[in-house]
């Protein structure tokens, strides 16, 4: 055993290197469950219904209970590893200690376009979330959704640059408020209180049952991930929580927690209310399913506690998502992966403004300038091959430097199961999205390739290789 | 006019203040602090300095 204690209170295993600004260490598990659950919350107030367009509600029941154990196993192995690797980066930073350097610049590049795309869907979503809001009031013309989507951005990269505690404490407010909102709705048209309204029976009964048969429930994986996506972005505050070992993997298990109970309680109100062709058509059908479903139980409270919680969802999503890109990007900076200048720090609100700055303009072009489906797909799909990387990591981390040899602040349960779960469970994921996505799929595993090679043949000589690794663990088994 | 405009009109007001807010202070802190300082955080450095805080 070396003396390295990522659970030690007076020492979490790094030493000093001559840092003058850093990021400040001031979150707790509360702002890592509300990073987590605020950027993946918005994904059961509207997207995964397409889940149901694509097989019908049983599938999308099966799609969501395979997409809740793939995301366990996430969760499960993020926090064992980003327990010990408590650096920001997250997975680039993990991929770094344990991989190497080339693995480490993809992860970090699926990092950021998976959550820059997010938070460019995301602000999209809330511009049009503010007409629909203008159509009800009795507005007439076309509202211009411009400058909301462009406001959504700016205000939350305000927000981010002026620091991190601010940034998460409303993250928690709001998205505490849009998961709030889920419980109150499944209360009301349950039965539980007052009457139900649920009408499963006759809704789910025949063709409607699984109307596309065992394929509809492959193609229905595609969507079921929307239930989660974004549950890994809690390793991101790894540089900025008090207490790495126990707030990282408290506030990630506890995420995985509340989006299960959410995801569930998501399909039993929606699917027990609106029928499935127009629960599963999420262009002209129901945007926002729980939004319908609160508008058909008839209550005037409940239309705007779940408005409400659709706004929140989608800004509390936007706004984790700048927080995770900017530490990914800038951690990437930090090391010389990409330029320095990416690296500082702000020396008043200790956040890495320069990243998040830069990071604003891609989010615009692509929010005003793409369709929708195409930046969630691509959003999706940088996801995905992240999911793949990391059992590929946790096998390695625990082959390289067994549990003697490094005291984690998590050891997660029946390993390497869920390192083989999670791998068979993407390759199923790969399949589903290829039937409806082969083209956008081939294109960005070409566009990786591309970058890799620039990276292996240019970049990588500008990399500041002797201080990569900080970690001071001892000697990897078998080197 | 209605008030919807209106509300547009505030939308891309208050879009154009953060993002000077932003731009400005960017500005100011990249003149005010050296490079070295700025970019001087480094991956394993925070329990040392969270340490110097408390003391």
């Amino acid at each position: 055993m070396s003396n390295t204690d990522i659970t030690s209170k007076t020492m979490d295993g790094m030493g000093p290197h001559g840092t003058k600004v850093g990021l400040l260490r001031v979150l707790g598990p509360a702002h890592v469950w509300a990073l987590g659950v605020g950027i993946v919350l918005v994904g059961e107030y509207m997207g995964w219904n397409f889940a149901v367009g694509k097989g019908g509600a049983y599938a999308a029941l099966i799609a969501c209970w395979f997409a809740g154990i793939l995301y366990t196993c996430v969760a499960m192995i993020d926090s064992e590893v980003t327990s010990t690797v408590a650096a920001a980066g997250g997975q680039y930073t993990q991929a770094k200690h344990i991989i190497g350097p080339l693995m480490a610049f993809n992860v970090g590049l699926y990092l950021v376009f998976a959550y820059t795309m997010l938070e460019a869907g995301n602000a999209i979503t809330a511009g049009y979330l503010v007409s629909v809001v203008a159509g009800m009031t009795g507005y007439e013309g076309v509202l211009d959704q411009r400058p909301f989507i462009i406001l959504v951005i700016m205000f939350l990269a305000w927000l981010n640059y002026r620091g991190v505690l601010a940034t998460l404490t409303f993250n928690l407010v709001i998205t505490a408020v849009a998961f709030v909102a889920i419980i109150v709705l499944f209360f009301a048209t349950s039965g539980i209180v007052g009457d139900s309204i649920m009408n499963h029976a006759a809704l789910m009964e025949g063709q409607a049952a699984l109307p596309y048969g065992t394929l509809g429930i492959l193609a229905a994986m595609h969507f079921g991930l929307w239930f989660y996506l974004g549950i890994e972005g809690t390793t991101q505050a790894a540089e900025e929580v008090r207490s790495p070992a126990r707030a990282l993997p408290f506030g990630t298990l506890a995420g995985i927690m509340t989006l299960l109970i959410a995801a569930t309680l998501t399909w039993y109100i929606c699917t027990g209310i609106l029928p499935w062709e127009f629960l599963g058509d999420g262009v002209n059908g129901s945007v926002a399913p729980l939004f319908d479903a609160a508008r058909l139980s008839g209550s005037t409270g409940l239309v705007w506690l779940l408005g409400f919680g659709t706004l929140f969802a989608t800004l509390a999503s936007a706004n984790g998502c700048i927080n995770d890109a900017s530490r990914a990007w800038f951690s990437m900076g930090r090391d010389r992966y990409l330029p320095k200048w990416f690296g500082a720090v702000h020396p008043r609100y200790r956040t890495p403004y320069r990243s998040i700055i830069f990071l604003v303009p891609i989010a615009l072009i692509f929010a005003l300038g793409a369709p929708l489906d195409q930046v969630i797909t691509f959003s999706i799909l940088s996801g995905l091959l992240g999911y793949t990387f990391m059992p590929l990591n946790v096998i390695m981390f625990r082959r390289k430097w067994p549990l003697d040899s490094i005291k984690r602040g998590y050891e997660h349960p029946f390993h390497p199961l869920p390192a083989y779960v999670l791998l068979a469970l993407c390759a199923i994921t790969y399949v589903a999205v290829f039937l409806g996505y082969g083209t956008q799929l081939i294109a960005m595993i070409l566009f990786y390739v591309v970058v890799s090679l620039w990276f292996h043949f240019w970049r990588y000589r500008f990399v500041n290789r002797g201080a990569q690794f900080t970690m001071p663990w001892p000697r990897p088994k078998g080197y | 006019m209605e008030t919807w405009n209106l509300i547009e009109y505030g939308a891309w007001g208050l879009s154009a203040l953060f993002g000077l807010l932003i731009v400005v202070d960017w500005i100011k802190t990249d003149s005010t602090y050296s490079e070295d300082v700025l970019t001087s955080s480094r991956e394993g450095e925070l329990e040392a300095m969270s340490e110097e805080r408390r003391g």
